[in-house]
Protein backbone atom coordinates (compact mmCIF):
# COMPACT_ATOMS: atom_id res chain seq x y z
CA UNK A 1 0.00 0.00 0.00
CA UNK A 2 2.34 2.33 1.02
CA UNK A 3 5.19 1.16 -1.84
CA UNK A 4 2.60 1.45 -4.38
CA UNK A 5 1.62 4.86 -3.32
CA UNK A 6 5.29 6.04 -3.12
CA UNK A 7 6.14 4.30 -6.49
CA UNK A 8 3.01 6.17 -7.85
CA UNK A 9 4.50 9.65 -6.12
CA UNK A 10 8.11 9.55 -7.55
CA UNK A 11 6.42 8.37 -11.06
CA UNK A 12 4.43 11.42 -11.50
CA UNK A 13 6.86 13.97 -10.04
CA UNK A 14 9.60 12.79 -12.45
CA UNK A 15 7.37 12.53 -15.31
CA UNK A 16 9.38 9.32 -16.23
CA UNK A 17 8.72 6.97 -19.33
CA UNK A 18 10.23 3.81 -19.39
CA UNK A 19 12.00 2.35 -21.82
CA UNK A 20 12.68 -2.02 -21.84
CA UNK A 21 15.29 -1.36 -24.54
CA UNK A 22 17.35 -3.94 -23.95
CA UNK A 23 15.32 -6.81 -21.82
CA UNK A 24 11.74 -6.83 -20.66
CA UNK A 25 10.86 -6.79 -16.57
CA UNK A 26 11.05 -10.68 -15.98
CA UNK A 27 11.88 -13.20 -12.66
CA UNK A 28 14.85 -13.28 -13.73
CA UNK A 29 17.65 -12.96 -11.34
CA UNK A 30 19.45 -9.17 -11.64
CA UNK A 31 21.78 -6.08 -10.32
CA UNK A 32 20.61 -3.48 -11.86
CA UNK A 33 23.50 -1.08 -12.25
CA UNK A 34 22.84 2.52 -12.65
CA UNK A 35 24.17 6.09 -13.19
CA UNK A 36 24.09 7.61 -9.52
CA UNK A 37 23.49 11.65 -9.89
CA UNK A 38 20.48 12.32 -8.16
CA UNK A 39 18.79 11.10 -4.75
CA UNK A 40 15.60 10.45 -6.91
CA UNK A 41 17.54 7.99 -8.42
CA UNK A 42 17.01 4.80 -6.72
CA UNK A 43 13.48 5.41 -5.78
CA UNK A 44 12.27 5.93 -9.62
CA UNK A 45 14.13 3.21 -10.87
CA UNK A 46 12.08 1.23 -8.02
CA UNK A 47 9.20 2.43 -9.08
CA UNK A 48 9.12 1.47 -12.82
CA UNK A 49 9.54 -2.30 -11.90
CA UNK A 50 6.22 -4.10 -11.95
CA UNK A 51 5.09 -4.24 -8.34
CA UNK A 52 5.67 -8.35 -8.09
CA UNK A 53 9.16 -7.60 -9.12
CA UNK A 54 9.69 -4.70 -6.83
CA UNK A 55 8.75 -7.09 -3.65
CA UNK A 56 12.29 -9.26 -4.60
CA UNK A 57 14.75 -6.32 -6.08
CA UNK A 58 16.49 -4.91 -3.20
CA UNK A 59 18.69 -1.43 -3.67
CA UNK A 60 21.80 -1.38 -2.07
CA UNK A 61 21.98 1.79 0.26
CA UNK A 62 24.12 3.72 2.14
CA UNK A 63 23.26 2.62 6.26
CA UNK A 64 24.76 5.93 7.54
CA UNK A 65 22.11 8.08 5.31
CA UNK A 66 18.70 5.55 5.71
CA UNK A 67 19.38 5.59 9.73
CA UNK A 68 19.57 9.17 10.30
CA UNK A 69 15.51 9.41 11.28
CA UNK A 70 12.88 7.28 12.21
CA UNK A 71 11.13 7.41 8.97
CA UNK A 72 14.09 6.90 6.59
CA UNK A 73 14.84 3.69 9.07
CA UNK A 74 11.28 2.90 8.50
CA UNK A 75 11.08 3.05 4.34
CA UNK A 76 14.85 1.40 4.30
CA UNK A 77 13.39 -1.25 6.22
CA UNK A 78 9.71 -2.02 5.93
CA UNK A 79 8.77 -0.44 2.24
CA UNK A 80 11.97 -0.69 0.04
CA UNK A 81 13.97 -3.60 1.86
CA UNK A 82 16.70 -1.86 1.14
CA UNK A 83 20.40 -3.71 1.52
CA UNK A 84 21.90 -1.16 4.00
CA UNK A 85 26.28 -1.13 3.68
CA UNK A 86 28.57 0.45 6.28
CA UNK A 87 30.01 3.59 4.69
CA UNK A 88 32.22 4.63 7.75
CA UNK A 89 34.04 1.93 9.24
CA UNK A 90 34.70 2.00 13.21
CA UNK A 91 38.17 2.90 14.50
CA UNK A 92 40.68 -0.01 14.56
CA UNK A 93 38.76 -2.03 11.13
CA UNK A 94 41.23 -3.26 8.80
CA UNK A 95 41.39 -1.93 5.38
CA UNK A 96 39.06 -3.53 2.68
CA UNK A 97 37.08 -4.90 5.73
CA UNK A 98 34.00 -2.63 4.91
CA UNK A 99 34.37 -3.64 0.88
CA UNK A 100 34.28 -7.18 2.23
CA UNK A 101 31.55 -6.91 4.70
CA UNK A 102 29.28 -5.26 1.75
CA UNK A 103 30.07 -7.71 -0.77
CA UNK A 104 29.03 -10.76 1.53
CA UNK A 105 25.84 -8.93 2.14
CA UNK A 106 25.06 -8.60 -1.68
CA UNK A 107 26.00 -12.00 -2.24
CA UNK A 108 24.22 -13.76 0.77
CA UNK A 109 21.04 -11.18 -0.80
CA UNK A 110 21.77 -12.73 -4.34
CA UNK A 111 21.57 -16.40 -2.95
CA UNK A 112 18.22 -15.72 -1.53
CA UNK A 113 17.08 -15.28 -4.86
CA UNK A 114 16.83 -11.76 -4.07
CA UNK A 115 17.82 -9.10 -7.02
CA UNK A 116 19.02 -5.64 -6.41
CA UNK A 117 19.59 -1.65 -7.39
CA UNK A 118 23.54 -1.11 -7.10
CA UNK A 119 25.25 2.57 -8.30
CA UNK A 120 28.36 1.07 -9.12
CA UNK A 121 29.89 4.89 -8.98
CA UNK A 122 29.61 4.83 -5.41
CA UNK A 123 28.34 8.19 -4.42
CA UNK A 124 26.21 10.67 -6.47
CA UNK A 125 27.82 12.60 -9.65
CA UNK A 126 27.34 16.06 -10.96
CA UNK A 127 25.30 14.53 -13.50
CA UNK A 128 27.90 14.94 -16.47
CA UNK A 129 30.06 11.70 -17.09
CA UNK A 130 30.06 8.32 -15.12
CA UNK A 131 32.64 7.94 -12.47
CA UNK A 132 34.71 4.86 -12.91
CA UNK A 133 33.21 1.91 -11.13
CA UNK A 134 34.01 0.70 -7.64
CA UNK A 135 35.25 -2.86 -7.61
CA UNK A 136 32.28 -4.26 -5.63
CA UNK A 137 30.23 -5.32 -8.54
CA UNK A 138 33.41 -7.08 -9.93
CA UNK A 139 33.94 -9.30 -6.60
CA UNK A 140 29.98 -9.71 -6.60
CA UNK A 141 29.49 -11.04 -10.02
CA UNK A 142 32.73 -13.55 -9.18
CA UNK A 143 30.68 -15.05 -6.31
CA UNK A 144 27.82 -15.33 -8.73
CA UNK A 145 28.42 -15.15 -11.93
CA UNK A 146 25.67 -16.97 -13.54
CA UNK A 147 23.24 -13.35 -12.32
CA UNK A 148 22.52 -10.85 -15.20
CA UNK A 149 23.90 -7.20 -15.28
CA UNK A 150 21.02 -4.73 -16.60
CA UNK A 151 22.47 -1.56 -17.43
CA UNK A 152 19.94 1.25 -16.87
CA UNK A 153 20.23 4.91 -17.20
CA UNK A 154 18.79 7.31 -15.78
CA UNK A 155 18.04 10.52 -17.48
CA UNK A 156 17.40 14.25 -16.14
CA UNK A 157 16.95 12.79 -12.61
CA UNK A 158 19.70 15.33 -11.45
CA UNK A 159 18.28 18.47 -13.06
CA UNK A 160 14.80 17.39 -11.36
CA UNK A 161 16.54 17.22 -7.97
CA UNK A 162 20.11 18.11 -8.67
CA UNK A 163 22.99 17.32 -5.19
CA UNK A 164 22.17 19.48 -2.56
CA UNK A 165 18.67 20.67 -3.14
CA UNK A 166 15.74 19.66 -1.21
CA UNK A 167 12.97 20.46 -3.76
CA UNK A 168 12.25 18.66 -6.90
CA UNK A 169 11.86 20.79 -10.27
CA UNK A 170 8.98 19.00 -11.95
CA UNK A 171 10.66 17.84 -14.99
CA UNK A 172 10.38 15.02 -17.46
CA UNK A 173 12.85 12.09 -16.98
CA UNK A 174 13.38 9.00 -18.94
CA UNK A 175 14.37 5.29 -17.87
CA UNK A 176 16.15 3.16 -20.23
CA UNK A 177 16.78 -0.64 -19.48
CA UNK A 178 19.61 -1.88 -21.56
CA UNK A 179 20.95 -5.16 -22.74
CA UNK A 180 21.98 -7.49 -19.90
CA UNK A 181 25.66 -8.69 -19.45
CA UNK A 182 27.54 -11.18 -17.37
CA UNK A 183 31.11 -11.98 -16.21
CA UNK A 184 32.79 -13.86 -18.55
CA UNK A 185 35.02 -16.51 -17.27
CA UNK A 186 38.57 -14.81 -17.89
CA UNK A 187 37.65 -11.43 -17.62
CA UNK A 188 39.93 -9.13 -15.54
CA UNK A 189 38.51 -6.96 -13.32
CA UNK A 190 39.41 -3.44 -14.62
CA UNK A 191 38.03 -5.44 -17.95
CA UNK A 192 34.74 -5.96 -16.57
CA UNK A 193 34.17 -2.75 -15.11
CA UNK A 194 35.01 -0.35 -18.00
CA UNK A 195 32.51 -2.87 -19.99
CA UNK A 196 29.74 -2.23 -17.47
CA UNK A 197 30.61 1.21 -17.27
CA UNK A 198 30.42 1.56 -21.07
CA UNK A 199 27.15 -0.52 -21.01
CA UNK A 200 25.57 2.59 -19.10
CA UNK A 201 27.12 4.79 -21.12
CA UNK A 202 26.05 3.68 -24.60
CA UNK A 203 22.45 3.87 -23.39
CA UNK A 204 23.25 7.79 -22.09
CA UNK A 205 24.05 8.05 -26.01
CA UNK A 206 20.93 6.17 -27.58
CA UNK A 207 18.93 8.17 -25.57
CA UNK B 1 -23.66 25.84 -13.72
CA UNK B 2 -23.32 28.04 -16.91
CA UNK B 3 -23.83 25.19 -19.24
CA UNK B 4 -27.65 24.76 -17.61
CA UNK B 5 -28.65 27.80 -18.50
CA UNK B 6 -26.76 29.25 -21.41
CA UNK B 7 -28.26 28.33 -24.55
CA UNK B 8 -25.47 28.97 -27.08
CA UNK B 9 -22.77 26.90 -24.77
CA UNK B 10 -25.42 23.81 -24.70
CA UNK B 11 -25.58 24.16 -29.07
CA UNK B 12 -22.00 24.28 -28.97
CA UNK B 13 -20.76 21.47 -26.89
CA UNK B 14 -23.64 19.58 -28.47
CA UNK B 15 -22.37 20.48 -31.82
CA UNK B 16 -18.90 18.86 -30.68
CA UNK B 17 -20.35 15.54 -28.98
CA UNK B 18 -22.24 15.20 -32.71
CA UNK B 19 -18.78 15.91 -34.53
CA UNK B 20 -17.14 13.65 -32.22
CA UNK B 21 -19.53 11.13 -32.94
CA UNK B 22 -19.27 11.42 -36.68
CA UNK B 23 -15.25 11.32 -36.34
CA UNK B 24 -15.73 8.18 -34.58
CA UNK B 25 -17.73 6.27 -36.59
CA UNK B 26 -15.78 7.51 -40.26
CA UNK B 27 -12.34 6.71 -37.95
CA UNK B 28 -13.79 2.92 -37.72
CA UNK B 29 -15.15 2.38 -41.23
CA UNK B 30 -11.65 3.93 -42.60
CA UNK B 31 -9.90 1.51 -40.15
CA UNK B 32 -11.38 -1.68 -41.64
CA UNK B 33 -10.85 -0.15 -45.06
CA UNK B 34 -6.66 0.29 -44.57
CA UNK B 35 -4.86 -2.46 -46.80
CA UNK B 36 -1.26 -2.00 -46.40
CA UNK B 37 1.13 -1.17 -43.53
CA UNK B 38 1.29 2.45 -43.65
CA UNK B 39 -2.47 3.37 -44.07
CA UNK B 40 -3.01 1.50 -40.82
CA UNK B 41 -0.12 2.91 -38.75
CA UNK B 42 -2.15 6.36 -40.34
CA UNK B 43 -5.45 4.73 -39.16
CA UNK B 44 -4.25 3.67 -36.09
CA UNK B 45 -2.76 7.23 -35.44
CA UNK B 46 -6.16 9.11 -36.22
CA UNK B 47 -8.09 6.92 -34.29
CA UNK B 48 -6.04 7.65 -31.23
CA UNK B 49 -6.37 11.60 -32.02
CA UNK B 50 -9.85 10.69 -32.48
CA UNK B 51 -10.40 9.03 -28.92
CA UNK B 52 -8.11 11.86 -27.08
CA UNK B 53 -10.38 14.66 -28.62
CA UNK B 54 -13.09 12.34 -26.67
CA UNK B 55 -11.54 13.17 -23.29
CA UNK B 56 -9.55 16.19 -24.04
CA UNK B 57 -13.66 17.63 -25.17
CA UNK B 58 -15.32 15.98 -21.25
CA UNK B 59 -12.40 17.86 -19.50
CA UNK B 60 -13.42 20.90 -20.96
CA UNK B 61 -16.55 20.86 -20.97
CA UNK B 62 -16.63 19.82 -17.00
CA UNK B 63 -14.58 22.36 -16.13
CA UNK B 64 -16.45 25.10 -18.46
CA UNK B 65 -19.47 23.82 -16.27
CA UNK B 66 -17.75 23.93 -13.14
CA UNK B 67 -17.54 27.98 -13.88
CA UNK B 68 -14.87 30.52 -14.52
CA UNK B 69 -12.60 29.45 -11.78
CA UNK B 70 -13.27 25.39 -14.21
CA UNK B 71 -11.55 27.12 -16.68
CA UNK B 72 -8.91 28.97 -15.19
CA UNK B 73 -7.46 25.98 -12.77
CA UNK B 74 -7.76 23.60 -16.28
CA UNK B 75 -5.50 26.23 -17.93
CA UNK B 76 -3.14 26.73 -15.52
CA UNK B 77 -2.86 22.91 -14.96
CA UNK B 78 -2.23 23.05 -18.78
CA UNK B 79 0.21 26.03 -18.33
CA UNK B 80 2.58 23.94 -15.86
CA UNK B 81 2.10 20.98 -17.98
CA UNK B 82 3.31 22.35 -20.62
CA UNK B 83 5.89 24.74 -18.62
CA UNK B 84 7.47 21.13 -17.87
CA UNK B 85 7.75 19.95 -21.13
CA UNK B 86 9.60 23.06 -22.31
CA UNK B 87 12.25 23.42 -19.46
CA UNK B 88 12.80 19.71 -20.17
CA UNK B 89 13.91 20.36 -23.43
CA UNK B 90 16.04 23.65 -22.08
CA UNK B 91 19.70 23.23 -21.43
CA UNK B 92 19.54 24.99 -17.79
CA UNK B 93 22.39 23.94 -15.48
CA UNK B 94 22.02 22.98 -11.43
CA UNK B 95 22.33 26.76 -10.67
CA UNK B 96 19.32 27.83 -12.15
CA UNK B 97 17.35 25.22 -9.85
CA UNK B 98 15.74 28.17 -7.82
CA UNK B 99 14.89 30.27 -10.59
CA UNK B 100 13.07 27.14 -12.11
CA UNK B 101 11.16 26.44 -8.57
CA UNK B 102 10.17 30.37 -8.48
CA UNK B 103 8.92 29.93 -12.45
CA UNK B 104 6.62 26.44 -11.73
CA UNK B 105 5.83 26.65 -8.44
CA UNK B 106 5.40 30.96 -7.70
CA UNK B 107 4.91 32.92 -11.02
CA UNK B 108 2.46 30.12 -12.97
CA UNK B 109 0.22 30.31 -9.87
CA UNK B 110 0.05 34.01 -9.81
CA UNK B 111 -0.40 34.69 -12.91
CA UNK B 112 -3.20 32.27 -13.02
CA UNK B 113 -4.94 34.05 -9.63
CA UNK B 114 -4.71 37.64 -11.02
CA UNK B 115 -6.32 36.25 -14.24
CA UNK B 116 -8.93 34.37 -11.98
CA UNK B 117 -9.70 38.36 -10.28
CA UNK B 118 -9.34 40.13 -13.63
CA UNK B 119 -6.58 41.99 -12.28
CA UNK B 120 -6.19 42.66 -16.34
CA UNK B 121 -3.60 45.41 -15.53
CA UNK B 122 -0.92 43.02 -13.22
CA UNK B 123 -1.64 40.10 -15.28
CA UNK B 124 -0.72 41.16 -18.71
CA UNK B 125 2.21 42.91 -17.34
CA UNK B 126 3.53 40.41 -14.96
CA UNK B 127 5.46 37.98 -16.71
CA UNK B 128 7.29 40.25 -19.45
CA UNK B 129 8.25 43.02 -16.82
CA UNK B 130 8.73 41.71 -12.90
CA UNK B 131 9.18 38.09 -13.75
CA UNK B 132 11.53 38.70 -17.06
CA UNK B 133 13.96 40.82 -14.59
CA UNK B 134 13.54 39.04 -11.70
CA UNK B 135 14.52 35.93 -13.67
CA UNK B 136 17.51 37.46 -15.09
CA UNK B 137 18.39 38.20 -11.17
CA UNK B 138 18.15 35.09 -9.60
CA UNK B 139 20.01 33.40 -11.94
CA UNK B 140 22.98 36.26 -12.27
CA UNK B 141 22.79 35.84 -8.21
CA UNK B 142 23.60 31.82 -8.45
CA UNK B 143 27.11 32.85 -9.58
CA UNK B 144 27.06 30.58 -12.58
CA UNK B 145 27.87 32.88 -15.72
CA UNK B 146 28.19 29.94 -18.22
CA UNK B 147 25.74 30.29 -21.12
CA UNK B 148 23.54 32.72 -19.11
CA UNK B 149 22.19 34.73 -21.80
CA UNK B 150 20.80 31.35 -23.40
CA UNK B 151 19.36 30.10 -19.82
CA UNK B 152 17.65 33.23 -18.90
CA UNK B 153 16.34 33.45 -22.34
CA UNK B 154 15.09 29.88 -22.42
CA UNK B 155 13.21 30.23 -19.33
CA UNK B 156 11.98 33.46 -19.81
CA UNK B 157 11.13 32.14 -23.18
CA UNK B 158 9.12 29.18 -21.27
CA UNK B 159 7.25 31.40 -19.48
CA UNK B 160 6.00 34.00 -21.80
CA UNK B 161 4.89 30.84 -24.42
CA UNK B 162 4.01 28.44 -21.72
CA UNK B 163 2.41 30.54 -19.23
CA UNK B 164 1.88 34.04 -20.10
CA UNK B 165 0.47 33.46 -23.97
CA UNK B 166 -1.53 30.89 -22.46
CA UNK B 167 -3.41 32.57 -19.43
CA UNK B 168 -4.62 34.56 -22.37
CA UNK B 169 -7.54 31.79 -23.26
CA UNK B 170 -9.26 32.08 -19.73
CA UNK B 171 -8.69 35.70 -19.44
CA UNK B 172 -11.44 36.10 -21.65
CA UNK B 173 -13.58 34.87 -19.21
CA UNK B 174 -13.55 38.20 -17.67
CA UNK B 175 -13.37 40.58 -21.01
CA UNK B 176 -16.14 42.91 -21.08
CA UNK B 177 -17.92 43.92 -25.09
CA UNK B 178 -19.13 47.12 -25.60
CA UNK B 179 -23.01 46.18 -25.55
CA UNK B 180 -22.94 42.67 -24.10
CA UNK B 181 -21.76 42.71 -20.51
CA UNK B 182 -19.47 40.14 -19.94
CA UNK B 183 -19.68 37.20 -22.74
CA UNK B 184 -17.53 34.78 -20.59
CA UNK B 185 -17.32 31.00 -21.82
CA UNK B 186 -18.65 31.62 -25.02
CA UNK B 187 -15.75 34.25 -26.41
CA UNK B 188 -13.55 31.01 -24.58
CA UNK B 189 -15.50 28.57 -26.90
CA UNK B 190 -15.29 30.32 -29.98
CA UNK B 191 -11.53 30.95 -29.61
CA UNK B 192 -11.07 26.96 -28.49
CA UNK B 193 -13.09 25.49 -31.19
CA UNK B 194 -11.66 27.78 -34.07
CA UNK B 195 -7.98 27.46 -33.37
CA UNK B 196 -8.00 23.60 -32.93
CA UNK B 197 -10.99 22.92 -35.76
CA UNK B 198 -8.37 24.91 -38.12
CA UNK B 199 -5.66 22.76 -36.60
CA UNK B 200 -7.53 19.32 -37.59
CA UNK B 201 -9.04 20.86 -40.99
CA UNK B 202 -5.27 21.87 -41.76
CA UNK B 203 -4.53 17.78 -41.06
CA UNK B 204 -7.38 16.95 -42.94
CA UNK B 205 -6.62 19.25 -46.17
CA UNK B 206 -3.23 18.17 -45.76
CA UNK B 207 -3.50 14.83 -46.06
CA UNK B 208 -6.41 14.56 -48.85
CA UNK B 209 -5.07 17.10 -51.05
CA UNK B 210 -1.31 18.27 -49.33
CA UNK B 211 1.71 18.02 -51.92
CA UNK B 212 3.74 21.05 -51.65
CA UNK B 213 5.52 21.30 -48.15
CA UNK B 214 5.29 24.70 -47.00
CA UNK B 215 8.16 24.92 -44.19
CA UNK B 216 10.03 21.56 -44.97
CA UNK B 217 12.86 22.06 -42.66
CA UNK B 218 10.47 22.57 -39.89
CA UNK B 219 7.46 20.98 -39.92
CA UNK B 220 7.28 18.28 -43.36
CA UNK B 221 3.80 17.59 -42.18
CA UNK B 222 2.56 20.88 -43.20
CA UNK B 223 1.63 21.71 -47.11
CA UNK B 224 0.98 24.52 -48.50
CA UNK B 225 -3.08 22.64 -49.62
CA UNK B 226 -3.61 21.73 -45.73
CA UNK B 227 -2.92 25.25 -44.86
CA UNK B 228 -4.86 26.99 -47.39
CA UNK B 229 -7.75 24.64 -46.95
CA UNK B 230 -7.77 24.64 -43.45
CA UNK B 231 -7.69 28.00 -43.18
CA UNK B 232 -10.39 29.03 -45.54
CA UNK B 233 -12.01 26.14 -43.90
CA UNK B 234 -11.45 27.38 -40.30
CA UNK B 235 -12.88 31.28 -41.63
CA UNK B 236 -16.34 29.55 -42.38
CA UNK B 237 -16.54 27.70 -39.58
CA UNK B 238 -16.01 30.81 -37.10
CA UNK B 239 -18.18 32.45 -39.61
CA UNK B 240 -20.92 30.05 -39.19
CA UNK B 241 -20.31 29.99 -34.98
CA UNK B 242 -21.25 33.95 -35.29
CA UNK B 243 -24.50 33.32 -33.46
CA UNK B 244 -22.66 32.44 -29.91
CA UNK B 245 -20.69 35.48 -29.98
CA UNK B 246 -21.14 39.04 -29.49
CA UNK B 247 -19.64 39.26 -33.46
CA UNK B 248 -21.48 39.96 -36.33
CA UNK B 249 -21.44 37.19 -39.32
CA UNK B 250 -18.15 38.64 -41.13
CA UNK B 251 -16.80 39.95 -38.02
CA UNK B 252 -16.82 36.60 -36.49
CA UNK B 253 -15.43 34.93 -40.16
CA UNK B 254 -12.64 37.73 -39.60
CA UNK B 255 -11.67 36.95 -36.02
CA UNK B 256 -11.44 33.00 -37.20
CA UNK B 257 -9.18 33.72 -39.94
CA UNK B 258 -6.70 35.66 -37.43
CA UNK B 259 -7.04 32.81 -34.67
CA UNK B 260 -6.63 30.27 -37.72
CA UNK B 261 -3.60 32.64 -39.13
CA UNK B 262 -1.84 33.21 -35.48
CA UNK B 263 -2.65 29.29 -34.32
CA UNK B 264 -0.43 28.55 -37.43
CA UNK B 265 2.04 30.70 -36.66
CA UNK B 266 2.10 28.93 -33.21
CA UNK B 267 2.86 25.41 -34.46
CA UNK B 268 5.41 26.54 -36.73
CA UNK B 269 7.18 28.79 -34.16
CA UNK B 270 6.57 25.59 -31.92
CA UNK B 271 8.45 23.56 -35.19
CA UNK B 272 11.55 24.99 -34.94
CA UNK B 273 11.51 24.69 -31.22
CA UNK B 274 11.11 21.11 -31.25
CA UNK B 275 13.68 21.04 -34.33
CA UNK B 276 16.00 22.45 -32.61
CA UNK B 277 15.54 20.84 -29.56
CA UNK B 278 16.07 17.49 -32.07
CA UNK B 279 12.99 15.91 -30.57
CA UNK B 280 9.59 15.34 -32.51
CA UNK B 281 6.89 16.14 -30.06
CA UNK B 282 6.96 17.82 -26.79
CA UNK B 283 5.99 14.85 -24.90
CA UNK B 284 3.84 11.74 -24.43
CA UNK B 285 1.19 12.52 -22.51
CA UNK B 286 -1.96 12.51 -25.05
CA UNK B 287 -2.26 9.67 -27.34
CA UNK B 288 -1.84 10.26 -30.60
CA UNK B 289 -0.61 13.55 -30.21
CA UNK B 290 2.06 13.67 -28.40
CA UNK B 291 2.79 16.42 -25.41
CA UNK B 292 0.83 19.41 -24.57
CA UNK B 293 2.23 21.79 -25.81
CA UNK B 294 2.44 19.61 -29.07
CA UNK B 295 -1.75 20.31 -29.18
CA UNK B 296 -1.61 23.95 -27.34
CA UNK B 297 0.86 24.82 -29.56
CA UNK B 298 -1.33 27.10 -31.90
CA UNK B 299 -3.07 28.50 -28.95
CA UNK B 300 -0.23 29.89 -27.66
CA UNK B 301 -0.29 32.60 -30.96
CA UNK B 302 -3.93 32.72 -30.93
CA UNK B 303 -5.05 33.26 -27.17
CA UNK B 304 -3.56 36.94 -26.80
CA UNK B 305 -3.77 38.36 -29.92
CA UNK B 306 -7.37 36.87 -30.10
CA UNK B 307 -7.93 38.67 -26.65
CA UNK B 308 -6.05 42.10 -27.40
CA UNK B 309 -8.16 42.26 -30.79
CA UNK B 310 -11.23 41.76 -29.36
CA UNK B 311 -10.08 44.22 -26.81
CA UNK B 312 -9.48 47.16 -28.56
CA UNK B 313 -12.37 47.22 -31.21
CA UNK B 314 -14.87 45.31 -28.90
CA UNK B 315 -14.06 46.19 -25.52
CA UNK B 316 -15.97 47.95 -23.01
Amino acid sequence: MIASILATTARIVAGSTVRWAGCAPTEEQRIYIANHSSHLDFIVLWSHLPPWLRRRTRPVAARDYWERDRLRRYLAAHVFNALLIDRTAAPGTPPGQLGRQAVDQMVEALSAQQSLILFPEGTRGAGEDLASFRSGLFHVCRAKPEVEVVPVYLENLNRILPKGHLLPVPMLSRITFGTPLRLQPDETKDAFLERARQSVRTLREAA
Amino acid sequence: MSLLHDAALQRLFGGLIILLVVATVVGRLVARRARDERALATVRNLNARINAWWVMCVIFAISVLIGPIGAVILFGLISFLALREFITLVPTRPADHRALLWSFFLITPLQYWLVAIHWYGLFSILIPVYAFLFLALRIAMSGDPTNFLERVSAIQWALMICVYSLSYAPALLGLGIRGHGTPGPTLLLFLVIVVQGSDVLQYIFGKLFGRRKIAPHLSPNKTVEGFVGGVAAATLLGALLWWATPFAIWQAGLQALIIALTGFAGGLVMSAVKRDRGVKDFGTIIAGHGGILDRVDSLTFAAPIFFHVTRFFYGG
